[in-house]
């Protein structure tokens, strides 16, 4: 089998884990970690570097190793967690990704940055380790010292593992600990090192093999981590020398929650099965804080520890099986159809049969779309670093709440909101929350608040960016807009002011820094997240913050559709850009310029657009007052559509035009209706600029010309 | 139908029959009185036309879309693009499902005759003129007996800039 193939899935999972590394960093609280916290972070590195070991990916085998051994001692409360070791956690954190990036892209990391990581890391564990080590290693390891009588370890680093897990703690007594093929210089730091773990009794040997008999208090595990930053574990090994017998129990001895799960190490063996079930075993194996290389498999096919069963399965997977329910539904409904004609008593067995068939394959349409979904935290949990960061780069103090995490969305949504998101994350943080001097002035708590919320809307979920600062100031707006040129009154509303900043080129901050303000995030923002298919609004009170609402359907795949009928073809509305219908009063149109057609609705005058003339649908109603019209609103503009008739409310859905053919103005896409026929979505907003760019025409010539060229998209 | 049911009868037959390396198979079709053929490895299948819904403001040889299997297939007359006078549709109307450039195109014609196996020295090169269909879309004009099929390279027929049926902008 070609290890390679496995590689896609180790990436996704390093990364995740690195995620999840990274999420346990920030909320670690450094004067009193959570032990649960700690552990789930050594753990992530642990896997890490289990997989990387397992492909080869040696540098970064190399510095999760440190890093792993850095967090072990941290986990059992031998090292004293300071922001500072914090931060170098999280820069490391990011270098890992660095190198997990760089072997994605086939590439060999960058040394240098390895080795300064490395460097930084080795040192902080030298500093901080050694002064621990000697100064607290007695109390360390004070809890009762249980040892038990230590096998000889087996030659095989993927054994010494197991048992060394099994019998990590060393008693009061001489061990012998030997290194192989360790150069000179080395030899003496090593010997030194351990001369301040305990008091080293004897040493004798040669490169080849050089044994120090210590007679320490310190587990075995203690002295592997420590000198696991200068040599390979490979290079040591422990013994005990005639250490006094001592209980079975270990668990009792240690000092780490993680020990009850110790009895618990499956001999390597049931690694394999046990995968299912990861969380013991990896706790386990975290006990065992020897760097050696964790068996392939289990390693590979385990999920990160918390006990959920998941499956991963690419996303054109998924995508199939939707494409294929969604095809079930259209031969559903196709059934439906034909059977209505048959007579309810006579077949009412068929009846009762589809009338099952339809229940379950809602269901299962359901159930398959439910695997697209993905909650809102996979998004937010990336901004508590970026805020961290980012405050601490403006010399703000922000505090990030999140709400809504459990809000689950497509995840082909989900990745694109990520950028529009970040931008209003980042716009937020530099022009919206004002300095804690500024914002203790205006009677404001210095900590200024930033809440990313997720919730859902009907059929649509809802997104805000809320911060408490300054909010955007109206005047300033104004001017700028002026003087870039745009069409501004001081009689416009408020909305219509906070809707100047998404205009091309448009910034107001005072000077661009390199987190925000050149003025071309907002546009694109809003660009971005109108090709979703949702709109962005704005609600901002001087003083007092502003809230950006980001408006999205969940799934692109299904659409709430309402079939209308022009002449005999049939066209799906997009539900969400419909506000009414009805049927329109002679009384209440309006010509202007003698060829355009306004319609009054409750004060309100709308442009009106007849579809069959944008589509030059033939044998449509002509006569308006025979029609309905349909009032919509798309990007911002609201208009009233003529159509023939309303058919119907249903659910479609979606399918690409672009996919074998291009795209059409005024078409968004196409679906399948219940008979096998194809009906095209329309594109509210781009209609409305279709019958604009075709109304001279239509001034020139009424005929609808058999259109040779296409027209621009 | 039966025309359609016959010609992929035809397509199987041949599928089944041993390849020569040398020669190539084309799918014989007609429009009008002319005689036409494709690579037959471009051929998908054949159906019939049916329930095609149209796409305004799109060029009158692209007759629409329609559904097939659950894919949106668009549809092009050929009839209408090489402007023949006689553009009828019927029982006999016939669409050729081709796959080009990784897309699933439809195109109308009049019937569908055979399958042919062309010898490369049965092939001659297209004549360099064609005002309706320019000598850039034609591989050759394969000539068997006394008929002269003209052999059209599908791929880059379709995929013109004329033919509107890729969007270059998207591309």
């Amino acid at each position: 089998m070609d290890i390679t193939e496995f590689y896609e899935t180790f990436f996704e999972e390093a990364e995740e884990l690195l995620g999840d590394m990274e999420r346990h960093l920030l909320e670690l609280d450094v004067d009193d970690p959570d032990p649960e916290q700690l552990n789930a972070i050594f753990r992530a590195a642990h896997s890490i570097k289990g997989g990387a070991g397992t492909f080869g990916f040696l540098v970064l085998q190399e510095t999760t190793h440190i890093l792993e051994n850095l967090l072990d001692h941290t986990r059992r409360g031998e090292l004293t967690l300071r922001r500072d070791i914090v931060d170098t956690f999280l820069e490391a954190k990011d270098m890992l990704h660095d190198q997990l990036d760089a072997y994605r892209n086939s590439a060999e990391p960058d040394p240098e940055a390895f080795e300064r990581i490395c460097a930084i890391l080795k040192q902080l564990a030298l500093d901080e380790l050694g002064k621990s080590m000697g100064g607290e290693g007695a109390a360390a390891s004070s809890a009762p010292a249980a040892a038990k009588p230590e096998p000889e370890p087996e030659p095989e680093p993927v054994r010494e593992e197991d048992t060394a897990s099994a019998d990590g703690e060393a008693g009061e007594g001489a061990l012998c600990v030997a290194l192989l093929d360790v150069n000179d210089k080395d030899r003496s730091l090593l010997v030194e090192e351990l001369g301040q773990l305990g008091k080293i009794l004897d040493q004798r040997g040669d490169a080849k093999r050089y044994e120090v008999i210590l007679e320490s208090g310190v587990s075995t595990d203690d002295i592997e981590a420590v000198m696991c930053f200068v040599i390979e574990p490979e290079q040591i090994q422990i013994s005990s020398v005639g250490a006094p017998p001592a209980t079975t129990e270990p668990a009792a001895a240690k000092t780490a929650p993680v020990a009850a799960k110790k009895e618990e190490t499956p001999p390597p063996a049931e690694k394999q099965a046990v995968s299912t079930a990861p969380a013991p075993a990896e706790q386990a194996k975290s006990a065992a804080d020897k760097p050696a290389k964790p068996p392939a498999k289990a390693q590979g096919t385990k999920n990160k520890a918390g006990g959920e069963s998941s499956l991963r399965v690419p996303v054109d997977k998924v995508d199939q099986i939707i494409n294929l329910v969604g095809e079930l539904i259209i031969t559903q409904s196709m059934l439906d159809q034909t059977a209505s004609e048959f007579d309810g008593v006579t077949h009412s067995a068929l009846h009762n049969g589809l009338n099952l068939l339809q229940r379950n394959a809602r269901d299962l349409q359901e159930a398959v779309m439910s695997i697209r979904m993905m909650p809102m935290d996979y998004v937010f949990s990336r901004f508590p670093r970026l805020v961290r960061d980012l405050a601490a780069k403006l010399d703000k103090d922000v505090e990030l709440v999140t709400e809504g995490k459990s809000t689950e969305l497509d995840k082909s949504l989900i990745e694109r909101i990520i950028d529009p998101l970040t931008h209003l994350v980042r716009n937020s943080l530099d022009h919206g929350i004002e300095s804690p001097d500024k914002r203790e002035a205006a009677g404001k708590p210095r900590t200024g608040k930033l809440t990313l919320s997720a919730q859902h809307q009907g059929g649509n979920i809802l997104i805000e960016v809320i911060d408490d600062g300054a909010g955007l100031n109206r005047k300033k707006l104004l001017a700028k807009a002026e003087s870039n040129g745009l069409a501004v009154s001081d009689s416009m509303s408020d909305d219509e002011v906070w809707q100047l900043i998404f205009a091309p080129g448009f910034s107001t901050a005072e000077k661009v820094s390199d987190v925000s303000g050149r003025g071309v995030g907002m546009d694109v923002v809003k660009r971005n997240i109108q090709s979703m298919g949702g709109h962005v609004e704005i609600v901002s009170r001087e003083g007092q913050g502003t809230t950006t609402r980001i408006v999205l359907p969940l799934t692109l795949a299904i659409l709430d559709g309402m079939s209308i009928k022009v002449g005999d073809e049939v066209f799906i509305l997009p539900l969400g850009a419909v506000l009414e219908s009805l049927q329109p009063n002679e009384d209440d149109l309006y010509s202007m310029a003698g060829n355009d057609l306004l319609l009054k609705v409750r004060d309100e005058y709308l442009p009106v657009i007849a579809l069959h003339q944008v589509l030059d649908v033939q044998n449509a109603r002509t006569k308006l007052t025979e029609c309905i019209v349909v009032i919509v609103q798309g990007e911002g503009r609201r208009y009233a559509l003529v159509v023939d008739d309303l058919v119907g409310q249903q659910q479609v859905v979606v399918k690409n035009l672009e996919t074998n053919y291009r795209k059409v103005p005024g078409i968004s896409a196409a679906t399948i209706l219940g008979d096998g026929s194809v009906a095209l979505i329309l594109d509210i907003a781009d209609l409305h600029r279709l019958s604009r760019r075709k109304a001279p025409r239509r001034n020139n010539d009424h005929q609808p010309q058999l259109v040779q060229e296409v027209l621009p998209s | 139908m039966t025309a359609v049911s016959q010609a992929n009868n035809q397509l199987q037959q041949v599928s089944a029959a041993a390849i020569d390396t040398q020669s190539s198979e084309f799918l014989v079709f007609s429009l009008g009185e002319e005689e036409y053929a494709v690579d037959i490895l471009k051929v998908q299948e054949i159906r019939g036309y049916e329930n095609v819904t149209r796409i305004a403001n799109a060029p009158d040889f692209i007759k629409g879309v329609t559904n097939l299997r659950g894919v949106i297939v668009p549809i092009v007359d050929l009839r209408i693009k090489f402007h023949l006078d006689k553009v009828e549709y019927g029982g006999q109307t016939v669409v050729i499902v081709v796959n080009v450039a990784e897309r699933v195109v439809g195109i109308v014609v009049d019937g569908v005759s055979d399958v042919m196996t062309l010898s490369p020295d049965q092939i001659k090169p297209a004549p360099e003129f064609g005002v309706a269909l320019s000598s850039d879309y034609l591989s050759g004009l394969g000539s068997l007996d006394d008929r002269m099929l003209v052999l059209v390279d599908i791929d880059k027929l379709l995929t013109s800039e004329e033919m509107a049926l890729v969007d270059r902008t998207a591309k």
